[in-house]
């Protein structure tokens, strides 16, 4: 039997990038096949062509044995492939039963009632009615998996579907996948996350570089294998932090309360946090449980009108100042959002990190020294391994990984006090990961506070010394990475324990 | 044949400069046929709107006479533009500027204190700056659109004028026509080109286009206007605060705007007018956009427009063309110098086979 879908020799190029070169690929149904690669491996790139995203240059896909053209995603949904996309596909302004309702057929009501029982089935718990754009990353990918689910399809991808999940859902989706293999379903499945395509997948097709450099069954071999063909060379090892003498209290909240005027923002209760010189505290939970939120509110991005004693940092108020304030004393943040937070997309890389190195004497006299801007743009380039052309390339012409290693490499240089991550690694790939975590490490070592804000469990239990779960706008309380379990933190990010 | 567009990763320079000589072309071939659709002599009428303005010291001077003020203002809204405030009521701005400054000859006509003239333009400076302030304390404090108030403020300010120019202001002996006394000597700015109605403002313009170029380009508070322009969520994040850019854009877009106000009655008015609002602070926004927003752009673009008022002007009298075809033509170039800017972000790649 020919198998649902085969690729032969599919080559597509963008600009000067070659993103995909030769792909053979063949993908039976009731499989699930992992696609393994770095960022920029051209993983997304070979899902767009599957999906009628983008057309190959070269090459013929056929599906149950027919030669078939994909020019759009309708094409490919008509032919009963659906997709999950990393960076997501939805209209910000629009609810989400009415972003549904663009590609399902069927009433609103109807429609609602889907989503909210596919959401209990797989423990993927939406609001039917929510705006969009009031969705934490982590909800929106849930909408995501929940539309593909509408539509029944033959063959689903999956781009890192998994990063945003709790473990227990995790399990859960897990499971689901696997009923819908057993009814014939082919997956494809992306994720960087190597024990899960171990557990789950039949079959990996490892790519590097936009070529197919191995083909295998997952299950035979370690993770730290398949990590090795995926990256090319041997994979570095974790870095458990050892037991550390701390210093004195950096950042305090206390008894932090906030009331959110976005009706679709989450509030905070009762906050309550500490962090010392020489630790990493983690805040673990699923995004859209106050994340955002209790970023913006020690980063000083939403400032109190008053009360300023609720968020102490180097022993001073600061609850009440904004931004710049905060950042004079000792503060420095990696945000979630790469483009248009952390980084101006349009412009230079010079000129993001004049952003908010300009305290490090890029600036004198209100005059911009671009001698001095461009000298610490390029050692950030060559320190943190950031791939780019230059200190003059644009931000928003970088990766999504390589653009984090900038950022990260900024607030790093600046030597801070204190330094707040929201999602260190989020997106970014195994290489790239390791070593950040590593620099964070090594951070703590020299004696830096450091709050890492992530959905990544495993990453947290690596490098924190003490975990919180944020849930529901409220903050457990601190448990020693040493004496929990990730089975644990996940009863509390689901909020089964008050 | 297959087109498409690919993004390039850098501007292209070439394109960047052609594309204002492109747009020009285009603009000249459409209207030549529309000018012949009508019935007008086409070929005269682009000689007038195009290289009359250019032909005799008269008309060159008149073009100097009329970049000016363009120059000043739209410098001044292009720095609010690019930082995302976007204040349409320069018009007003510059207004009330004008009232401020001819406080001084209208209350002192008999004046010859060398003082006058420098307290003019300092107090249309200051007029202007007001009148902006309002729109900026009204957006920090209430979040109220600027577009909006910036424009109704202009409508009050036309009635303010009106109202000072039928009523206390009026010259006594002026026949009762609606202007204030003729300016004392004092009041007046100094020719800057004998024999023509070029004064030293002109220079003026320039000297500020060239502090717009720095602070844009090289002080740190033009920086954080622009993060704010292209990123606001950004310039939330650097501790760069909204209501710091709404100020600075708004004082300094009425700032400049009232500098040319008085810029106008200290000099080829030589007295307060209804006439002193012709619609510099509507067409500014147009050079502002024009020149890219760029200092350096802007004042070629504002010579360019100056010499488009003065050859509009002309065709009007000499080719018989309505006034609607001189907006037409102004805006036929506008529209093919957006339309050019795609190249410069993009390359066109031609595919003739239909596929690689």
């Amino acid at each position: 039997m020919a198998p649902l879908l085969q690729l032969s020799g599919v080559s597509k190029r963008y600009g000067g990038v070659q993103a995909n070169a030769g792909i053979d690929l063949s993908v039976d149904a009731g499989s699930i096949h992992a696609i393994l690669g770095e960022n920029g491996a051209g993983k997304s790139t070979l899902m767009k062509l599957i999906y009628g995203v983008e057309r190959p240059d070269e090459g013929q896909v056929l599906w149950q044995g027919q030669a078939v053209t994909l020019s759009s995603p309708s094409d490919a949904r008509r032919l009963g492939i659906g997709m999950v996309f990393q960076h997501f596909s939805l209209f910000e302004t629009l609810s989400v039963v009415q972003n549904m309702a663009l590609i399902v057929p069927g009433s609103k009501g109807e429609l609602a009632a889907r989503i909210r029982d596919l959401g209990a089935a797989f423990g993927l718990s939406v609001d039917p009615q929510a705006m969009v754009h009031a969705l934490s990353v982590g909800e929106r990918q849930r909408v995501e998996i929940i539309r593909c689910l509408l539509l029944n399809p033959a063959l689903l991808i999956l781009d890192e579907p998994t990063s945003v999940l709790p473990p227990q859902s995790v399990a859960l989706l897990f499971d689901t996948l696997r009923a819908l293999r057993a009814k014939g379903m082919a997956i494809l499945f992306i994720s960087h996350k190597l024990e899960e395509i171990r557990e789950l997948c039949d079959t990996a097709t490892i790519l590097r570089q936009g070529r197919v450099t191995a083909r295998l069954d997952p299950r035979q071999g370690t993770a730290h294998d398949l990590a090795t063909l995926m990256i090319g060379r041997p994979m570095p090892p974790p870095v458990h932090p050892t037991p550390h003498g701390l210093g004195e209290e950096r950042l305090a909240l206390s008894n932090l309360t906030f009331a959110n005027d976005d009706p679709f923002g989450v509030s905070l209760t009762d906050v309550s946090l500490s962090v010392r010189g020489g630790e990493i505290l983690g805040i673990a939970g699923i995004s859209g449980n106050g994340q955002q939120e209790l970023a913006a509110l020690i980063s000083g991005e939403i400032a109190l009108k008053s009360g300023g004693k609720a968020v102490m940092l180097m022993g001073q108020p600061v609850g009440d100042l904004g931004a710049a304030a905060r950042r004079q004393r000792g503060l420095a943040f990696v945000p979630e959002d790469r483009l248009g937070r952390g980084a101006v997309p349009d412009m230079s890389l010079a000129d993001n990190a004049l952003l908010t190195a300009h305290s490090r004497g890029l600036v004198k006299n209100g005059f911009i020294n671009r001698k001095l801007e461009r000298a610490f743009t390029a050692d950030c380039i060559a320190r943190f391994d950031v791939r780019t052309s230059g200190p003059q390339a644009e931000a928003g012409s970088l990766s999504g990984g390589n653009l984090q290693k900038f950022i990260m490499g900024r607030e790093m240089m600046l030597e801070p006090s204190v330094l707040l991550v929201a999602q260190p690694t989020w997106g970014v790939d195994i290489g790239a990961a390791a070593d950040i975590r590593q620099r964070l490490v090594a951070m703590r070592n020299a004696g830096a506070a450091i709050v890492v804000i992530s959905e990544e469990i495993d990453e947290l239990f690596e490098i924190c010394d003490r975990l919180q779960v944020l849930h529901k706008g409220r903050l457990s309380p601190s448990v020693e990475v040493a004496a929990t379990s990730v089975a644990k933190i996940g009863t509390y990010m689901i909020g089964a324990v008050a | 044949m297959k087109i498409t567009f690919e993004r390039r990763a850098t501007l292209s320079r070439p394109v960047l400069f052609a594309a204002p000589l492109i747009a020009l072309g285009l603009a000249m071939l459409t209207s030549l046929i529309l000018f012949a659709a009508l019935g007008k002599p086409a070929g005269q009428a682009l000689y007038s709107l195009l290289l009359e303005p250019f032909v005799g010291w008269y008309n060159i001077s008149e073009v100097l006479l009329k970049m000016g003020p363009l120059m000043l203002i739209a410098q001044g809204l292009a720095i609010g533009f690019r930082a995302n405030v976007f204040n349409i009521g320069a018009e007003g701005q510059l207004i009330i500027g004008a009232l401020f400054a001819s406080a001084l000859p209208v209350y002192f006509p008999e004046g010859a204190s060398p003082l006058m003239l420098p307290a003019m333009i300092a107090l249309g400076a200051l007029g202007g700056a007001t009148w902006a302030a309002i729109a900026a304390g009204l957006r920090v404090r209430f979040n109220a659109n600027e577009i909006l108030v910036t424009l109704m403020l202009t409508l009050i300010a036309t009635q303010v004028l009106n109202y000072l120019l039928l009523g206390p202001w009026k010259d006594p002996n002026g026949f009762n026509f609606p202007q204030s006394v003729i300016f004392p000597d004092a009041a007046l700015l100094p020719i800057l080109l004998s024999g023509t109605r070029v004064n030293i403002s002109v220079l003026a313009a320039l000297l500020i286009s060239a502090l717009a170029y720095v602070m844009m380009r090289y002080r740190f508070s033009g920086y954080q206007l622009l993060v704010g322009g292209l990123a606001p969520r950004s310039a939330r994040y650097a501790g760069f605060t909204e209501a710091r850019a709404v100020w600075v854009s708004l004082l300094l877009g009425g700032l400049m705007a009232g500098l040319a106000g008085a810029c106008e009655v200290a000099g080829p008015l030589g007295q307060l007018q209804r006439s002193v609002s012709t619609g510099y602070g509507y067409s500014a926004i147009i050079v502002a956009y024009l020149g890219g927003l760029n200092p350096l752009g802007i004042v070629v673009s504002a010579f360019l427009m100056a010499a488009l008022f003065i050859g509009g002007d002309n065709a009007m009298v000499s080719a018989d063309l309505p006034v609607a075809a001189v907006f037409v033509f102004q805006g036929l170039l506008l529209v093919f110098y957006l339309g050019s800017l795609t190249f410069i972000r993009h390359r066109v790649i031609l595919n003739w086979a239909g596929r690689a």
